[in-house]
């Protein structure tokens, strides 16, 4: 199986940690994975600023960049969802009817990093060990966009010492939402408040998601608040095989 | 074809979303109350869809229902005007809210009387028609508790279901004590905040209006082409005396209410209350066909309302939104909903539904700030009893309201030309890391203690309520070059 990594262009300028981390998984499972240097972005800023044409070069770029391998892999719910829902309808609405073949083919191979691990590699066990106190926030497009159900949870309820505690309201949407956090500043704050009491009130060491976007917008409320809670990709987690800090 | 100027629905001089949204998040008592409510209205609502086995399988089938109806609507209406004829009714169309009003107007008139019941509705809110009767010296009493409440506090309604949700019940213990006297029966001394003293004050009121009033106006749930039936479900009873006391009854509705067939209406009436209300069944659903000899009405009237619908059927995207069936489940569910309540969206129709309703009814360019008021977060595409893609529709008005603005023919926005430049940037690998190593070394320069703190310009609204960590020194793509591209 050849096995691509679809970093995304935040995670390749802000978190490549989880780039490094999703390599070192699968390569711990046994999987050769290749990064080609030609991918940048999904499209998705633009998609849902309202500027859909402009994101068709990126769709195309996809397209071509990740045609030859049997799974593509990201460490974002959003990013893969966007792939796989919008991409053939871009595609349709603004390209080539051999773009949108190309796309269509290839939506089905593209995986988010979870669902890949359980549902393609059928591995919950990735042989991590992280002995700490974390609870998890199920982010929108992961729970209604992907439909990851319980995937996350299972994989981390295998790490090794991984204490899970349950987030309260766990469903409800931090209130990132891309640019909406900008162009909606007091209710996205306010959606944050409430988000980051929960995370407090479980008493976690570590928050984790699957999308660092959503991720970083309640770490930067937790660290304006002084909140003594780290945040990680969940890839990070499964990463660590050792005790201690990664 | 009406100018959308005429359509009522939004509020000239509401500020857009964002300003109006900023406001309402300030105030302390307004989000307590709408926090309070929209929960217990969300778990009850989750608890009576989960016993029903067939729940998606009656979602699709909705769906399903409303998107055929809408392809031949034409059909269906005129099928719906003939039925309502036979079965003795008078039926008006009406292009917009201006046409509607009129012929409203000209009906009271007609009967001589100068004042009217109302049954709560969604249709005559939306074209204004209380304002249109008062400024013809005809009165319009609202006899749903909370549309009385609104309606006696001079306010306006902030949810579809529940208009007064803003209002908790010491607020409206005040409202009734100063204000009932002015329209009609004075609420009882010593009124307490106590929800038995609140209705029954409410009950004594609205019994005098029952009894004396001539004329009723309602709106319609659905109205069933097949046999020219109208359908109104109600929780309280104050709806059916309106549709059964007076001698004549007006009744308005927008076009896209039509089901071709009461075997079509069974799944609309089992979905409604167990997404609205959370019910299994609303307590009243009254149902009239025309008119009968000596018995409720003798005079029908059906106003059909297009004011801004078939504009919206044209958008083959956009139609969706027509098969809304005003649950306000979306509403309910909504994150965004429960920290601005409804008064935010400017309009008649807030909440999700309204933020892709509003503007396709009145014009993009009129409501530009709606389809961007969503985090997309897909909890009101779950909740919805008829399965509309709320999200897939928001993002669909965003590019249309980013066209709106070009077509506008003004210099391109700064959005505009930074989404350009950032589209030529990503289309180049090159170029985009470059503009990460940029991106890199000014975040790096910014930071703290690998934290970004408040910053100025464009970047202060992010700022104002969050870090953001420094940028990395090494972004994936090079880390990846440097570590494993095979040389």
């Amino acid at each position: 199986m050849r096995v691509a990594l679809f970093i995304t262009c935040f995670n390749d300028t802000m978190f490549p940690a989880t780039g490094r981390a999703v390599v070192t998984v699968l390569e711990r499972l046994g999987h050769t994975v290749d990064f080609p240097l030609e991918q940048t972005c999904c499209g998705q800023l633009h998609v849902n600023t309202g500027y859909p044409a402009d994101a068709v070069p990126l769709v195309a770029r996809f397209a071509r960049t990740f045609a030859e391998y049997d799974a593509v892999v990201t460490p974002s719910a959003s990013c893969a969802g966007l792939v796989r829902e919008t991409h053939p309808a871009l595609a349709e609405a603004y390209g080539s009817r051999r773009l949108h073949r190309q796309v269509a083919e290839l939506a089905p191979r593209v995986h988010e990093f979870t669902e890949f691990l359980t549902d393609v590699l059928g591995v919950d066990d990735v042989g991590a060990r992280f002995p700490h106190r974390v609870t998890y926030h199920p982010t929108c497009h992961s729970l209604r966009a992907l439909r990851l159900g319980d995937r996350p949870q299972r994989l981390l309820r295998a790490v090794d010492g991984l204490d899970l505690v349950e987030l309260p309201a766990a469903d409800a949407c931090c209130g990132f939402g891309g640019t909406f956090a900008v162009k909606n500043a007091a209710t996205s704050g306010a959606m944050l408040a409430d988000k980051v009491g929960a995370v407090r009130e479980t008493g976690a060491e570590v928050l984790c998601t699957v999308d660092n976007s959503c991720l970083m917008h309640i770490g930067g409320g937790l660290s304006r608040q002084s909140a003594a809670v780290r945040t990680l990709h969940l890839a990070e987690i499964l990463a660590t095989t050792e005790g201690g800090r990664r | 074809m009406s100018a959308p100027g005429d359509r009522g629905v939004v509020w000239l001089g509401t500020p857009p979303f964002p300003d109006a949204a900023r406001e309402a998040v300030g105030d302390t008592r307004l989000r307590a109350n709408l926090k309070r409510a929209t929960t217990v209205i969300r778990d009850k609502r989750l608890a009576v869809a989960s016993e029903l086995d067939d729940w998606e399988q009656l979602r699709t089938a909705a769906d399903a229902i409303r998107t055929r109806t809408l392809r031949h609507l034409d059909h269906h209406l005129l099928r719906l005007e003939e039925s309502v004829t036979a079965a003795g009714g008078t039926v008006h169309w009406a292009a917009d809210a201006a046409e509607a009003n009129r012929i409203v107007t000209d009906l009271v008139r007609d009967t001589g009387e100068h004042e009217v019941v109302k049954v709560k509705s969604m249709a005559t809110q939306e074209i204004g028609l209380n304002e249109a009767l008062a400024a013809a010296g005809i009165t319009a009493y609202e006899t749903d508790l909370a549309e009385l409440i609104v309606q006696l506090g001079d306010d306006r309604p902030s949810h579809i279901l529940v208009p007064a949700i803003h209002r908790n019940r010491t607020e409206i213990r005040d409202l009734f004590a100063e204000r009932m006297g002015a329209w009609g029966q004075p609420a009882p001394e010593g009124l307490t905040d106590e929800p038995v003293e609140l209705a029954e004050a409410a009950r004594r009121h609205l019994r005098r209006k029952f009894l004396t009033a001539k004329v009723a106006v309602s709106g319609a749930n659905f109205a069933v082409a097949d046999t020219g039936t109208l359908v109104v479900v109600e929780s309280e009873g104050n709806g059916r005396m309106c549709l059964t006391l007076p001698e004549t009854l007006i009744t308005v509705m927008g076009i896209e209410k039509v089901v071709p067939s009461w075997s079509d209406l069974e799944v609309f009436l089992q979905l409604l209350p167990r997404s609205s209300t959370g019910e299994r069944m609303n307590p009243y659903t009254s149902t009239w066909t025309g008119t009968t000899q000596a018995d409720g009405p003798s005079r029908f009237h059906l106003v059909l309302l297009d004011n801004g619908r078939t504009d919206t059927l044209a958008d083959t995207v956009g139609r969706q939104a027509l098969a809304c069936i005003r649950c306000s489940a979306c509403l309910n569910v909504c994150p965004v909903f429960e920290r601005t309540g409804g008064h935010a969206y400017g309009s008649v129709y807030p909440g999700p539904i309204g933020a892709v309703l509003t503007p396709q009814l009145v014009g993009v360019e009129r409501a530009s700030s709606l389809p961007f008021a969503s985090t997309l977060c897909g909890a009101c595409y779950d909740a919805c009893p008829v399965k509309i893609d709320i999200p897939r529709l928001l993002v669909h008005l965003r590019a249309a309201a980013v066209r709106a603005r070009r077509g506008a023919g003004r210099l391109p926005t700064a959005e505009a030309v930074a989404m350009k430049a950032a589209a030529t940037v990503l289309d180049s690998p090159g170029l985009f890391a470059a503009a990460q190593r940029a991106a890199s070394l000014g975040g790096r320069a910014l930071a703290r203690r690998g934290r970004i703190g408040r910053l100025p310009g464009p970047l202060r609204a992010w700022s104002a309520e969050r870090d953001t960590p420094a940028p990395p020194a090494e972004s994936f793509r090079d880390w990846w070059r440097r570590n494993r591209q095979e040389r």
